[in-house]
């Protein structure tokens, strides 16, 4: 592997993409409002909206894992602040990673066809793989830190919306890390593998994000179902999802490898 | 890349066959480049230039017909032909959205130019290319001209043994164009390189190349030095200065004899081509006894414009249909 100029086209594409507004702006806009507004909101639920009744809360508890409901602590309005806020919440997390992925590998990938780019990028010494490489290297890593420090921030959040209450901090759970160390990066890593298909198919970055975008319903799905109580994340459970995204994302990126060889790739350029 | 043994080619397409779904792309060319040769790739849009630099480069695979870079192929050894070879391709190689040295470096980077060098060599070429005072700046803001300099600034920089160059001038304004060319004549006057350039400009090829190879749907029409090719296939034309009063009258005696468009410029001198120097006695002798005043008469040499008139008006030009079959007509001189 020439790694030399597999750092040089990731060097290339990370300066390409912190001067993009598409890439950005989303990148400022979305963890604010999942991040910071949202877990800001819930977390002062009770000092904003009032106190929570006794029963209701009891029904809530009972639906609740063993282990998750003995963390809770506090009068109603409390217990109900802190679930939402590492439960309910939580998994909005994944989305950060997962975005970015689409929205990177989709401006580095389409995008060099996008911009007229992509030819320039062929007739380089480099070989199929060492390209494909380079490539995912500039999408997941950065999508990945992104994640990283968007979960940071939530949990960050959180803890100073509902420490006043508990009087502890909240924030990470067991859950919460799995999710954010090892959920985010594998889910992450299965939308590039999606995104890689779909960019060799696109010839824009819209089109891959749009065709791609797919790839964030696995994750709108975990929310729902966690927010809704059908379906609650123990640590088992995000072991596995993570386990199969990092299979799909295997079985994507190998195909896409293929896909992605130079002269498939130069009997497209027009 | 390795020298070719003394006398061979060191670019070798053979009976080489591309399709593009229906339509045939190359059909059976032949084409060798010798080590130093500074070789003009002719014809219209959709005649196989590109194609064909795009399978020197590894970009394409044959369906037939081999392809050879220095003994080796393109597409299997990509990474060490591309290494040596500098490709301007018809779009852009600099990215619009990094700086005139954020491109060169990254070239610098992929092609494995010293690190010891880099600095120094970067410099240099952005004072080659007179584009030291917009080395900081994006390269979206620069003019078509500049980007296409800082684009062969690009292809240059790390050296290359090869230059396949594809229409470099073709978008560009005419004061631009004059630069780039400018840049090109100082590489082809060093001679140690080998250097393709796919153009329709006539003149370009005139200027700058050994030998031209006139493409055609897919296939060699003419091969040779541009001005063995002129006086093979070109009549060559004439000029004449007539009193003002006369141009009209002259110019439609001029385009009855004349295959080709009779123009004036703004001195209201006639010029045309497709005249043979036989016929301008008769022609100059047909004016004065009409009346015309003729002050000066010019004999023009023949040219590559000559040539495309001369294929055309043989029908090799244009009119064959794609799926004609056969062997292309020459290789190297």
């Amino acid at each position: 592997m020439n790694r030399r100029a597999i750092g040089a086209v990731v060097r290339r594409d990370l300066v390409v993409v912190m001067g993009s507004k598409s890439v950005v702006l989303p990148a400022l806009i979305v963890p604010a409002m999942l991040l910071v507004v949202l877990p800001a909101l819930a977390g002062l639920a009770p000092v904003l909206l009032g106190s929570v009744s006794a029963g209701d809360m009891f029904r809530v508890l009972e639906a609740l894992p063993p282990e998750a409901s003995r963390r809770l602590s506090g009068d109603p309005s409390t217990q109900a602040a802190e679930l939402a806020v590492t439960y309910l919440l939580a998994p909005l997390i994944l989305i950060v990673p997962v975005m970015f992925a689409t929205v990177i590998a989709a401006d580095a990938l389409a995008g060099e066809k996008e911009r007229g780019t992509l030819e320039g990028l062929l007739l380089t010494p480099l070989t199929d793989r060492e390209l494909v490489v380079a490539k995912l290297i500039a999408s997941w890593v950065p999508a990945v830190l992104l994640g990283l420090a968007g979960a940071v921030l939530y949990a960050l959040v959180a803890n100073l919306a509902v420490m006043p209450q508990t009087g502890h901090l909240v924030l990470p759970t067991p859950e919460y890390a799995v999710m954010a160390l090892w959920v985010g990066p594998t889910f992450a890593a299965a939308a590039l593998g999606a995104i890689v298909l779909v960019s060799v198919r696109s010839n824009s970055t819209q089109e891959a994000f749009q065709l791609g975008g797919v790839v964030v319903l696995p994750v709108v799905v975990i929310v729902i179902t966690q927010a809704t109580g059908v379906m609650l994340l123990s640590v088992p459970l995000l072991l596995a999802s993570g386990l199969i995204a990092l299979a799909i994302a295997a079985v994507l990126l190998l195909i896409g490898s293929r896909v992605l060889s130079r002269t498939r790739m130069g009997e497209k350029l027009g | 890349m390795r020298p070719p043994p003394p006398g061979e080619p060191l670019l070798v397409l053979d009976g080489v066959h591309k399709r593009f779904g229906n339509v045939v792309a190359l059909d059976q060319l032949d084409l060798a480049i010798r080590p130093g040769e500074v070789v003009g790739l002719l014809g219209h849009n959709g005649a196989g230039k590109t194609t064909t630099v795009r399978l020197l480069a590894g970009l394409l695979a044959p369906e037939r017909g081999t392809v050879r870079v220095g003994g080796g192929d393109p597409v299997t050894d990509g990474p060490s032909v591309r290494g040596q070879m500098g490709v301007l391709p018809a779009a852009l190689v600099v990215d619009a959205r990094l700086t005139a040295r954020q491109n060169l470096r990254f070239a610098a980077d992929v092609f494995g130019v010293p690190r010891a060098e880099l600095a120094t060599r970067i410099d240099a070429t952005l004072a080659l290319f007179e584009l030291t005072d917009r080395a900081d700046q994006k390269v979206g803001g620069l003019s078509s001209g500049l980007r296409q300099r800082l684009s062969l600034a690009r292809v240059l920089l790390p050296d290359p043994e090869v230059l396949l160059l594809d229409e470099p001038t073709s978008a560009l304004d005419p004061v631009a164009a004059r630069q780039v060319r400018r840049a090109l004549a100082k590489l082809a006057q060093d001679r140690s390189r080998t250097i393709v350039l796919c153009t329709h400009d006539l003149t370009e090829a005139e200027l700058l190349c050994d030998r031209v190879v006139v493409l055609e749907r897919g296939r060699v029409v003419a091969d040779g030095r541009p001005v063995e090719l002129a006086h093979a296939h070109g009549t060559g034309g004439v000029q004449l200065d007539v009193a003002p009063e006369d141009v009209e009258r002259a110019s439609q005696m001029l385009a009855e004899v004349s295959d080709a468009e009779v123009d004036r410029d703004g001195n209201g001198r006639l010029r045309t081509r497709g005249l043979g120097r036989d016929a301008i006695p008769a022609l100059v002798s047909h004016l004065v006894r009409a009346g015309v005043t003729v002050y000066e008469v010019r004999r023009l040499d023949p040219s590559l414009e000559d040539v495309y008139l001369a294929l055309h008006a043989a029908g090799e030009l244009g009119a064959r249909g794609r799926t004609e079959t056969g062997r292309a007509s020459a290789v190297t001189p």
